[in-house]
Parts: C-alpha cells; sequence; structure tokens
C-alpha cells in the first residue's frame, strides 16, 4: 500500500479492504433492494416475471435475502468490523493477506449466489439456500476472517477490548458454528445435495440457524458496529459500561434458544416450542439494554440531531431496533403467533428489522466512514444525506405499516367463521383484500431503493473528489 | 426422552435463566472500582465509557421476564421430561399412525392431560356437528335445491377442495372440471359421494415398451378419430387393429368406463390436453390420477353436503 493510499490519521492501518467493503456495501445495497421491489411487483402483476423461469418469484426471493443479508449486510460488517478492530485496538490489521482473501472471497461467494439461485439451484433451507460447494467457500471465508479478526484483538495495543469488539467476536465466532452445523449435507451431485438432518430434527436445526443468522448476523454485529459509530457521530461517551456487559452476555446467551418460536404449533415437540417461547421473552429487555445504552450515549448532544443526518440514521435505527425487539418477543407468544404465523405481519417485522435497524445502521455507518477513508472531512453533500435519511424513513414507514395491516387483517380473515362453523374466508379472499397493501408495501421500496441511488452517487462524488477538498461544515455550537 | 436429555435441558435451561439473573445482581451492585457517573478510565480511539447504574424501570422488566419465564416453565412443558402442572400438551406429536393416535389419545384422557388439539375438535364438533347431522338426514337431491345448504357446501369446496379443482370448480390440467356433466367415475349423487369419501386412483399405463412409438402414434391417431378429428386415415386404421387393448377400459367405441374411471374418448374433453402432442404423452408415459379419500380429514356429514354442491354444479348446464 502506498502512503497516498493510507489515512492521514493513522498510517499503520489496512484501510484497502475497508475501502473496498464499504463502496461494495452501497453496490450491493442497490442490488439486492432493488431485486426486492421487483419482487414486491410480481405480488401486484404477476407479468412482472416476464414468464421467464429465472425472474420468477420462487427463485429472485432467496435471490433478494441472501443479497440484502450477506451482501449488502455483510459487507457492512466486514468494513465496519475491520475498521473499528484496528482503531479500537490500535494496531493493523493480523493479516492483510487474509483480509484480501476475505474480500476477493466473499465477492466470490456473492457472485455464485446470483448465478445459481436465479438458476433454481437450491438447498430450499431459508436463508441456507447456497449449496455445498458454494458453502465450503463461506466456510473457508469465514474461518479466515475469524481468524483475522481475532488475530488482531490478540495483538491489540491497549489493554482492554472495546464493547463493539465483544460484539464483533460474538457475531463471527457463532455464525461460524452455525453456517457449519445447519449446512452438513450429503452431496448427489456438484449442484445438488441433501441435509444430513430429518423431519422436526431438520426443522429445527434450520430455524437454530435461522433465528440465529438474525441473532448473531443481523444484531449482535450491527450493536458492534452501534458501540462505535454512535458515540464517534455523536462525540459523547457510552452511557453505562456495567449496563453493556449485562446485556451483553444476556443477549447472545439467550438468542441461541430462540429459534423454535418459527415453529409453534407444529410438529416440533412441545417442551422444545415452551423453552424457544420462554428465553424469546426474557431476550426483549437485554435487546433493549443495547437500544438505552445507544440511545442514552446521545444525553447532552440532542441537539446534534438537528444539523446532522449521519447521527439521524444512527438514531432512527436504535429506534426501529427498539420497535422490533419489542415486537419480536411478543411475536413468539404462542396466542400471539397462532394469529401472526405466516401472514405479512412476519414480513413487515423482519423488514422492520432489516430496513430500519440493519440497513440504517449500516447506511449512517458507510456515511461516517467514506470520507475518512477517501481523505475528505465530509461527504460531497450533507443535503442528500439528509434527502436519503427521508427517503428511507419514510419508505420504511410505509413498508411496515402495510404488513401489519395486511397481516393481522390475513390473521383475522383466516381464523373467521361463519354459524356452521365453516371458514367464512376462501385463502383467495384473503389474497385479493391484500392487494392495496402489496402496493403500499412497493411504493415503500422503491422509496428506499430510491435513497440508495442517491447515496451511491453521493459517494461517487465523495469518492472522486480532490483529495481534502471537501471542507467540514461549520456546526453550531 | 432419556433421564439424562431430561436432566441435561433442565440443566442448561435453569442454569442460562439463573445465569442472567446473577449478572444482573452483579451488574446492580458497582463493582467496577470506579466512581458512579465517572468514566471507566479506558479510551479506544477517542471513545470513554461511563459507569452509570443500570436504568431502575428495565431491570425491573429484567426481573419481571425472568419470574413470568420460571411460572411458564413449571405449569407448561419445556424443562426435559416435566408435563407441567397443567397437564397441557399441543396435541398428540409423536404418532407414527392413526392407530396409535387413537390409543394415545384415550390414554391422555385418562391420564387427566389436556390436549390442546383435541379439545378444540371436540368443541366445534360439539356446536356445530348437530347443524350438518339434519343435513345429512336429506337426500343430496333435495339439499341440491337449497340454496342455504349449498352455500354451506360451496364454502366447505372453497376451503378443501378449490386448491386443485379451482374457486370456480372447472379444474385445470389434471384436476377434472366439475361444472361440464362429464365424468370418470360416474356422476349420480352416490358416485360423486363415494370419490369424495373413499377418494380415486386413475392409472393410464404408459405403452411406449409395449407398442413402440410408432405403434403410439397409430392408436393415438385412431383415438383423436373417435371424436371427428382430421387424422391420417393409413395411421389411424393401423390403430384400429392395435384398439382391443385399449379397448380393455375405454370401451371399444371409445366412451369409456365409470368402473374403471377409464375416460371417454369420443368428447372434446382431455383432461391432460387434447393437443396430438399432449396425447402422444399420455399414451407413451401413462398418467396416474390421484383423489385424495376425505372421509377421515371431512367426515361423512360435511362430504354429504359438498357432493350436494358438486352434484348441483353439473346441473346448472
Amino acid at each position: 500500500m502506498t502512503m497516498s493510499e493510507t489515512s492521514r490519521s493513522h498510517p499503520d492501518y489496512n484501510y484497502k479492504v475497508v475501502r473496498q467493503f464499504a463502496v461494495m456495501t452501497v453496490i450491493w445495497g442497490i442490488v439486492g433492494m432493488a431485486v426486492g421491489v421487483l419482487i414486491a411487483s410480481q405480488l401486484i402483476w404477476p407479468e412482472m416475471n416476464f414468464n421467464t423461469p429465472w425472474l420468477t418469484y420462487s427463485r429472485l426471493r432467496p435471490l433478494h435475502t441472501n443479497a440484502v443479508i450477506f451482501a449488502f449486510g455483510g459487507c457492512a460488517l466486514f468494513a465496519t468490523s475491520y475498521y473499528v478492530v484496528q482503531r479500537t485496538s490500535q494496531v493493523r490489521l493480523f493479516s492483510d493477506k487474509l483480509a484480501a482473501f476475505t474480500f476477493w472471497g466473499w465477492q466470490a461467494v456473492i457472485l455464485s449466489a446470483a448465478i445459481t439461485l436465479p438458476l433454481g439451484i437450491t438447498s430450499s433451507k431459508e436463508y441456507a439456500e447456497l449449496e455445498w460447494p458454494i458453502d465450503i467457500l463461506i466456510t473457508l471465508v469465514w474461518v479466515a476472517y475469524l481468524i483475522n479478526f481475532f488475530g488482531t484483538m490478540i495483538i491489540r495495543k491497549v489493554s482492554h477490548i472495546y464493547v463493539a469488539n465483544w460484539f464483533f467476536g460474538a457475531f463471527i465466532l457463532t455464525v461460524a458454528v452455525l453456517h457449519i452445523a445447519n449446512s452438513m449435507a450429503i452431496p448427489v451431485s456438484f449442484f445438488k445435495s441433501y441435509s444430513l438432518y430429518a423431519g422436526a430434527v431438520d426443522a429445527m436445526v434450520q430455524w437454530w440457524y435461522g433465528h440465529n443468522a438474525v441473532g448473531f448476523f443481523l444484531t449482535a454485529g450491527f450493536l458492534g458496529m452501534m458501540y462505535y459509530f454512535v458515540p464517534k457521530q455523536a462525540g459523547r461517551p457510552v452511557y453505562s459500561y456495567r449496563l453493556s456487559v449485562i446485556h451483553f452476555w444476556a443477549l447472545i446467551s439467550l438468542y441461541i434458544w430462540a429459534g423454535p418460536h418459527h415453529l409453534h404449533y407444529t410438529a416440533l415437540p412441545d417442551w422444545t416450542q415452551s423453552l424457544g417461547m420462554v428465553m424469546s421473552v426474557i431476550l426483549f429487555v437485554p435487546s433493549w439494554g443495547g437500544m438505552i445504552n445507544g440511545i442514552m450515549t446521545l444525553s447532552g448532544a440532542w441537539h446534534k440531531l438537528r444539523t446532522d443526518p449521519v447521527l439521524r440514521f444512527l438514531i432512527v435505527s436504535l429506534s426501529f431496533y427498539g420497535m422490533s425487539t419489542f415486537e419480536g418477543p411478543m411475536m413468539a407468544i404462542k396466542t400471539v403467533n397462532a394469529l401472526s404465523h405466516y401472514t405479512d405481519w412476519t414480513v413487515g417485522h423482519v423488514h422492520s428489522g432489516a430496513l430500519g435497524w440493519v440497513a440504517m445502521v449500516s447506511i449512517g455507518s458507510i456515511y461516517h466512514l467514506i470520507p475518512i477513508l477517501f481523505g475528505q472531512a465530509r461527504m460531497y453533500s450533507t443535503k442528500l444525506v439528509n434527502v436519503h435519511f427521508w427517503l428511507a424513513t419514510i419508505g420504511v414507514v410505509l413498508y411496515i405499516v402495510a404488513m401489519w395491516i395486511s397481516g393481522v387483517m390475513q390473521g383475522l380473515m383466516w381464523r373467521a367463521v361463519n354459524t356452521d362453523g365453516t371458514l367464512t374466508y376462501s385463502f383467495v379472499e384473503s389474497l385479493q383484500a391484500s392487494y392495496p397493501f402489496y402496493f403500499v408495501r412497493f411504493i415503500g421500496g422503491v422509496f428506499v431503493v430510491t435513497g440508495m441511488l442517491i447515496m451511491a452517487y453521493n459517494c461517487y462524488r465523495t469518492i472522486r473528489a480532490p483529495k481534502g477538498s471537501l471542507a467540514a461544515e461549520v456546526q453550531p455550537a | 426422552m432419556s433421564s439424562f436429555w431430561s436432566i441435561w435441558i433442565s440443566v442448561i435451561t435453569l442454569g442460562s435463566i439463573l445465569g442472567c439473573f446473577l449478572l444482573l445482581r452483579w451488574c446492580l451492585k458497582n463493582m467496577t472500582g470506579v466512581e458512579e457517573g465517572d468514566d471507566m478510565h479506558h479510551e479506544f480511539d477517542g471513545i470513554v465509557e461511563i459507569n452509570n447504574p443500570l436504568p431502575r424501570w428495565w431491570t425491573i422488566m429484567f426481573y419481571a421476564t425472568i419470574v413470568w419465564g420460571l411460572i411458564y416453565l413449571a405449569f407448561y412443558p419445556g424443562l426435559g421430561n416435566w408435563q407441567g402442572l397443567l397437564g397441557w400438551k399441543s396435541s398428540i406429536q409423536d404418532m407414527r399412525s392413526l392407530e396409535e393416535g387413537k390409543v394415545a389419545r384415550e390414554q391422555a384422557k385418562e391420564d387427566g392431560m389436556l390436549l390442546q388439539y383435541d379439545r378444540e375438535v371436540q368443541q366445534a364438533n360439539d356446536r356445530f356437528g348437530p347443524i350438518f347431522e339434519a343435513y345429512a338426514q336429506r337426500s343430496i337431491e333435495d339439499l341440491a335445491t337449497d340454496p342455504e345448504a349449498l352455500k354451506v357446501g360451496q364454502r366447505l369446496f372453497l376451503q378443501n377442495c378449490s386448491q386443485c379443482h379451482g374457486s370456480d370448480a372447472r379444474g385445470q390440467r389434471g384436476f377434472p372440471n366439475l361444472t361440464d356433466n362429464d365424468w370418470l367415475y360416474g356422476g349420480s349423487p352416490e358416485a360423486i359421494k363415494h370419490s369424495l369419501l373413499y377418494g380415486r386412483q386413475g392409472a393410464m399405463p404408459g405403452w411406449k415398451d409395449s407398442l413402440g412409438e410408432q405403434g403410439v402414434k397409430e392408436v393415438v391417431a385412431y383415438a383423436l378419430s373417435l371424436s371427428g378429428r382430421q387424422v391420417d386415415s393409413s395411421l389411424a386404421s393401423a390403430g384400429e387393429a392395435k384398439w382391443a387393448m385399449c379397448a380393455a377400459c375405454h370401451g371399444q367405441d371409445g366412451t369409456g368406463n365409470y368402473a374403471m374411471g377409464a375416460p371417454n374418448l369420443t368428447d372434446t374433453t382431455w383432461l391432460y390436453g387434447g393437443t396430438e402432442q399432449a396425447v402422444m404423452e399420455t399414451v407413451l408415459n401413462g398418467r396416474n390420477g390421484v383423489m385424495p379419500a376425505w372421509k377421515d380429514i371431512l367426515g361423512e356429514n360435511k362430504i354429504h353436503l359438498v357432493t350436494a354442491y358438486v352434484y348441483s354444479l353439473s346441473k346448472q348446464n
């Protein structure tokens, strides 16, 4: 790496890999969310699949989820964890070669997913659809990531380990275990394998994986991000060290139990369902611990929200995090689940977490990072960051409100009975009633993608601007 | 499960909850060696952390959820083999056959267990059973002219039958149209009810191996000629010579046979498509149609009403 590529503030850090992942975060974000909007449109206008097998909903839906979770979310996590672990350990990454391998390896995984999923090559396990050769590549990349991250923590030049790194570490370690255990399969050909598990056990392993993909990939990892970028952007100390201790340990020890709530009232043994439900409900409290610690970090700096749209992204993401982590435990209660399960409510809940929390905290962090990584004092246009903030917020609200209404409506329609005990509505009638809300959801998605395109433009102008030409704006005191 | 696994599950469950509780107690006390409200004396890239106490309302919520969790685990199954104080079960979950399920249900009732699914089914039967009982006393022909009865029948049809036969009962490829008065197994009320109660297995064998591609081509030509289609006459007459094999089920004149579920080939209804290519495919590789049996799912009384509804559809035209 030449001197001109390195940061002004600290020449020893490996920023190259952070830059690569940060840029790909924006690109994969646009791709993944655009595919989401396309399939949302297919639910209103089925002809949007253009009668082409690889553009059908069934094949593009896993592409959408994989792209937003693992491509967009994954790149954001790689970028921020590599950045944060270096800055808070005051040492360069353990290995530049491993870092480069994780970048190119991860991009290869994403590319393989983008090719195989539309071709219909899938293991059919939700959020783990990729076939076994790709699973092996994921394992190699992830172990390299694990060695590099923990290696950097081990050679750190500060005595303590910062809380952000606890969360990043827990996320990396647990995802390795989850991915390997759930992907165990017997290959029958290069493109087809069958799960090692059978029946209810397979379902349980799948949702143990599935819910912890939410708990560790989409929560612990992004809490790590939050713990660095919120205090940094706000310029305030973290609210409570003791709160971070209790909520970290409680969160990681309870999340791992929560999977069975995806299988309420199924063939899964009753005792497993009960444990999943109890742990999910207790989990609500440590989840809110993270939200409180983030939001209270703003004490004494609330006025900054008026002028700093980046901080606004971060704080609104925490509000959505609080909402989703209240909603989740509630939906895990069997009686609520009996209404919400299999309806659009679930879809709304996921997006309140994925768009409101995960995407917003990532976007805020990337807006913080881009100028630093490319030698500028600020983004090319703060105004455009603000426009993006409002597009994202309105888009998310339209999306989740539409799905709440249609979800609860579907649940009520499905259980309505006539005086003779027959169901009042057929399934098709509940689908017809959902169309207006599908349209509102589609509009919400268009808002979100438009925001991402503006972000890409803003990042492009920031990166292309002559070094140091974007001077910091004077902030009112 | 074995007592080892039962103990294992109970220990790690209660251990996890207890662990959270003890850590909460520990974090409530100030064991950091730093005064409350002061910073922790370590700094990471400019970030410091304050030693603030845990919010009180949040702590109370933590206690409340732990207490609630333990109460729930006392009342419901969760801790390994512990059945819970309520004796609640969602259903008999580990049966491998209907017979086994029946025995287990009886046993559970004797043990005073509370089977949620069975109880709900029982309640529904007690409440709605008499309505269907009353309908079952009337003849299908009579019900087929009663708009109220047909409404109930239609609702049952929409929930249970429309997935294959369509909301309008006009069927789709491989699933018969029920409105056209063309029947595979007969359109009398008794025949329809029999189809619903016990299901049907339609089996058209594949003739590729015994007749060869050319032979199949010939019988297809002849079969198509039966409904007045333009075909190659030399192919058709070669097919007619081989017709005996088809006549066994479809009849010498090709009008089909209700007893075998063999379709009438002289009309324009084609279950798997009437193009020459589709019929070739049918004869070459055969077809297997399955109508499931609904007796154990809907019960005889409800099937009586669905029969009336289906029967009425074919009478409209």
